[in-house]
């Protein structure tokens, strides 16, 4: 996929692109449709296709498992701390009124998006890893069985056979031994 | 139809990509009755990352599926009986699109009238979900970690090692003609 | 005419008995969790046309719109979505840890009572001299 020149050309236009629209959904839910799933999902879904385009090690090194898995937990303590906040505030669990006494509306708005975000990088954080698992499999089977795999491709195979390009397969992810 | 194709196809891969023309689907029908948020969720849910994670599966296991040569009469039955029942069941229930529906008298005025007072936020949808009933979000935002850890956990496995065994490949199918 | 009044409700039952019958007729396990998500969307379908007032907007609050929509059922869809793809990702791991251990994911194969034929293969953590095939 690396080599193909019009799908490089277009993702590197278009990655940034989704992951800016995936922030605008995040921060603008309050007032259009929206909120924190969404732009979760658009959010991982920007990062896929830069993993299928570019190969699964050069996506692990923009954002490594260990960071997903880490962001992944913090949007869940996020959550509730803001909950807990509420409580050591002297509300109720998930209260957003005594975060800011004085403004009703800002507190309800601050509480809002705080817990959108966490909901936001929870949910890009999950899809991601999940997608890693998956990707991951096919190469860790080639290490371990040591032969070649000989399971016919899960698509027509379109690409002209070129001399130099005869490794070039898609999703599955590089392997550098 | 397209329900009736993703039913009937043998090309496992196929039937992932009309899989996810029935979500684009769905996502255009929850447009049309005025769900913004949802038709968002359900588009970048069901056309990106389920079919992307059936294909993925697909490359780790066969691509065809078994032939099926006859209709399975019980279970055609037992769905028969389901949907006759259901039709039974469904005359009890209001009009499409009446306004004085139960659902939309008990707490949805309430919702609609107190919103923008409350919170200064014109997204009803994201208002209730994150502060009305923000616990059930935190509930889900736990399961989708959930989900995440358990997919971490059941493929952090090694495959195993595996014996091509002469079974296996008699078993593998040819690709229909 | 209270038949026609209904009919948003007869397209989500055909939807959602075709989604069960994949689930239960067919034997190939990627099939049956895609049957299992046809079934999950028309039950949303069925939520979200409840919730739907002729001549009404969607509910965002804006200038000119005076009916809105319920913007109860959006709230309840929206954590079901999230929640079917949870569900169809652990499925789908599940399927490819089945396809692992035992070779196929179709389930006549997998019922056969012929251990010999269908041994478990070895795992990948034990130590090489230990790992042979139970038979």
């Amino acid at each position: 996929m690396r080599n193909n020149g019009i799908l490089r050309i277009v993702a590197r236009f278009l990655i940034p692109l989704i992951l800016l629209f995936a922030l605008y959904i995040q921060f603008h839910g309050e007032y259009s449709p929206g909120g924190g799933f969404q732009a979760g999902v658009v959010f991982a879904a920007g990062w896929i296709l830069f993993v299928l385009i570019y190969g699964l090690e050069a996506g692990l090194k923009v954002i490594p498992q260990r960071a997903m898995v880490v962001v992944m937990a913090c949007g869940a303590l996020l959550y509730a701390f803001i909950g807990i906040l509420g409580v050591m505030l002297g509300g109720h669990f998930l209260d957003f009124a005594p975060l800011l006494p004085n403004a009703p509306k800002g507190a309800q708005q601050a509480g809002i998006i705080l817990v959108e975000f966490g909901v936001g990088m929870t949910v890009a954080t999950v899809v991601m890893l999940i997608f890693t698992m998956f990707a991951g499999r096919k190469s860790q089977i080639h290490l371990i069985d040591g032969i070649p795999d000989s399971e016919p491709m899960p698509y027509p195979d379109y690409r002209q056979h070129d001399g130099n390009n005869d490794r070039d397969t898609h999703r599955q992810p590089e392997v550098h031994d | 139809m397209i329900a009736v194709a993703v039913t009937r196809m043998r090309d496992l891969f196929a039937a992932a990509m009309l899989f996810a023309i029935y979500s684009l689907l769905s996502a255009a029908l929850f447009v049309l009755l005025d769900a913004g948020d949802v038709a968002l969720t359900e588009a970048a849910v069901g056309a990106g990352i389920s079919t992307i994670l059936v294909l993925a599966v697909l490359t780790l296991t066969r691509r065809y599926e078994h032939s099926v040569h006859r209709v399975n009469w019980p279970a055609l039955a037992v769905v028969s009986v389901t949907g006759l029942c259901l039709l039974w069941a469904v005359s009890d229930l209001p009009d499409f699109g009446d306004p004085n529906n139960p659902v939309h008298t008990h707490l949805a005025p309430y919702f609609i009238n107190n919103v923008y007072s409350d919170m200064g936020i014109p997204n009803m949808v994201a208002a209730v979900l994150a502060s009305y009933r923000s616990v059930d979000t935190f509930g889900e935002v736990i399961v989708i970690f959930v989900a995440g850890l358990a997919v971490y956990t059941l493929l952090s496995v090694p495959p195993p090692r595996r014996p091509r065994r002469k079974e296996n490949d008699a078993k593998r199918e040819e690709p229909p003609a | 005419m209270e038949f026609l009044g209904h009919y948003n409700y007869y397209i989500v039952i055909v939807l959602m008995m075709i989604g069960f019958y994949v689930v239960i007729a067919r034997g190939n396990m990627v099939k049956k969790i895609m049957g299992l998500n046809l079934f999950q969307t028309s039950a949303f379908i069925m939520f979200i046309s409840a919730g739907k007032i002729i001549g009404a907007s969607t509910p965002i609050l804006r200038d000119g719109v005076d009916v809105y929509s319920n913007p109860l059922p959006h709230v309840l869809i929206l954590t079901a979505i999230v929640v079917g793809v949870a569900t169809t990702a652990v499925g789908l791991a599940l399927t490819v840890r089945i396809n692992e251990t035992y070779g196929s994911i179709e389930d006549d194969l997998l019922s056969e009572e012929e251990p010999d034929e269908f041994e478990l293969l070895p795992s990948g953590n034990r130590t090489p001299e230990k790992d042979t095939p139970e038979s």
